[in-house]
């Protein structure tokens, strides 16, 4: 009603300038985040592949051969806290999320893990994402760098169909490169598809389960940022 | 996979700037997404039309933008868009490094009264 004499108008149709990103909320916990590691000291670094393309084991290899242990790592995994435990193991300190149904990790559920962290005498933080080739290139989760995983058991291929995680990493590991010849992994077309697909990424061939080629991974995370 | 995450979101931001403005009607959302931005516009689409059974969406339109993907040539100085996911400059063949448009996924505006 029009609240001068009654009558029924219809109702004023108006338009709301808004430009608000949808991820909005996440970028600022993200930030938060950056902002909480750097004055921990920490260097971090979000870790992202497919399932199973050997994280978990590159990370246990970490664990053992960075030159200031302990390293620590937040792990997401839909159900189970085996990954956790593994990393545990092998000397690393390590909070798993068990996402449930998500299928990536977002920067409130890091900022929630931290918080169970000792961090202290640390200088290395990762957090090994949900296996998702997808979703979890589009979370900042406050990391200072990415590092995408590509098995060679993958396939040549990979980097161009799910282009957006290559496009967002910082360096890409191709893994299991001790299984390359038995999988006939053709290494110059895998190569040529990343150098095309993330021409910004640092480029590193090893094997995390034998530790071949894993010094040249350290001394990239172990050197500046950008 | 994780429109209807977003989607929540789209929606709470909608209804709080909608409740601002003391509105109790949305009529029109409109969104941008960047062909970078990792989002199905179809899937959201989807997620949209499940949500928009209940009030206030019930007579919301979601109209959606998608932005092509526009990256920079810094030997040619120039913009370009490239045809494919590999972001080679059609004048040089050069790989870009810098993407200019195409990760947006915005709420524009919003229509309510």
């Amino acid at each position: 009603m029009c609240g001068q004499c009654g009558c029924v108008q219809p109702p004023t149709v108006q338009r709301l300038e808004l430009h608000q990103g949808l991820l909005s909320r996440n970028n600022n916990q993200a930030e938060h985040n950056r902002a909480h590691f750097r004055a921990h000291g920490l260097r971090t670094l979000n870790l992202l592949s497919a399932p199973g393309s050997g994280k978990t084991t590159l990370l246990e290899q970490l664990a053992r051969r960075w030159p200031r242990p302990p390293i620590g790592v937040i792990v997401g995994d839909l159900a189970t806290d085996n990954d956790a435990r593994r990393l545990q193991a092998s000397g690393a300190r390590a909070v798993q999320i068990r996402t449930g149904d998500l299928c990536h990790l977002d920067a409130a559920l890091v900022d929630q893990a931290f918080a169970q962290l000792d961090c202290r005498g640390m200088d290395l933080l990762v957090i090994e994402n949900v296996g998702n080739l997808v979703c979890p290139a589009a979370f900042d989760l406050g990391e200072e760098r990415r590092l995408a995983v590509l098995s060679v058991t993958e396939g040549e291929d990979k980097p161009l169909k799910y282009p957006a995680l290559f496009k967002s990493a910082d360096a890409v590991v191709i893994n299991k490169s001790d299984l390359a010849d038995a999988v006939a992994f053709d290494r110059h077309t895998a190569i040529a598809n990343l150098r095309a697909i993330a021409p910004q990424a640092e480029l590193f061939e090893l094997s995390a389960r034998s530790g071949s080629g894993l010094d040249a991974l350290i001394q990239w995370l172990d050197g500046p940022s950008s | 996979m994780h429109e209807l995450a977003l989607l929540q979101e789209l929606c709470a931001l909608a209804s709080h700037a909608a409740a601002e403005q003391g509105a109790s009607h949305i009529h029109r959302l409109e969104l941008r997404v960047g062909a970078l931005a990792g989002v199905d516009p179809q899937a959201l689409r989807q997620a949209f039309a499940v949500v928009a059974t209940t009030p206030p969406w019930q007579e919301a339109e979601l109209r959606l933008e998608v932005v092509p993907t526009r990256c920079f040539c810094s030997h040619c100085v120039q913009p370009f868009q490239p045809s494919d996911v590999i972001h080679a400059c059609p004048r040089c063949g050069a790989l870009s490094r810098q993407v200019l448009e195409g990760r947006e996924l915005e709420l524009v505006a919003l229509e309510v009264s």
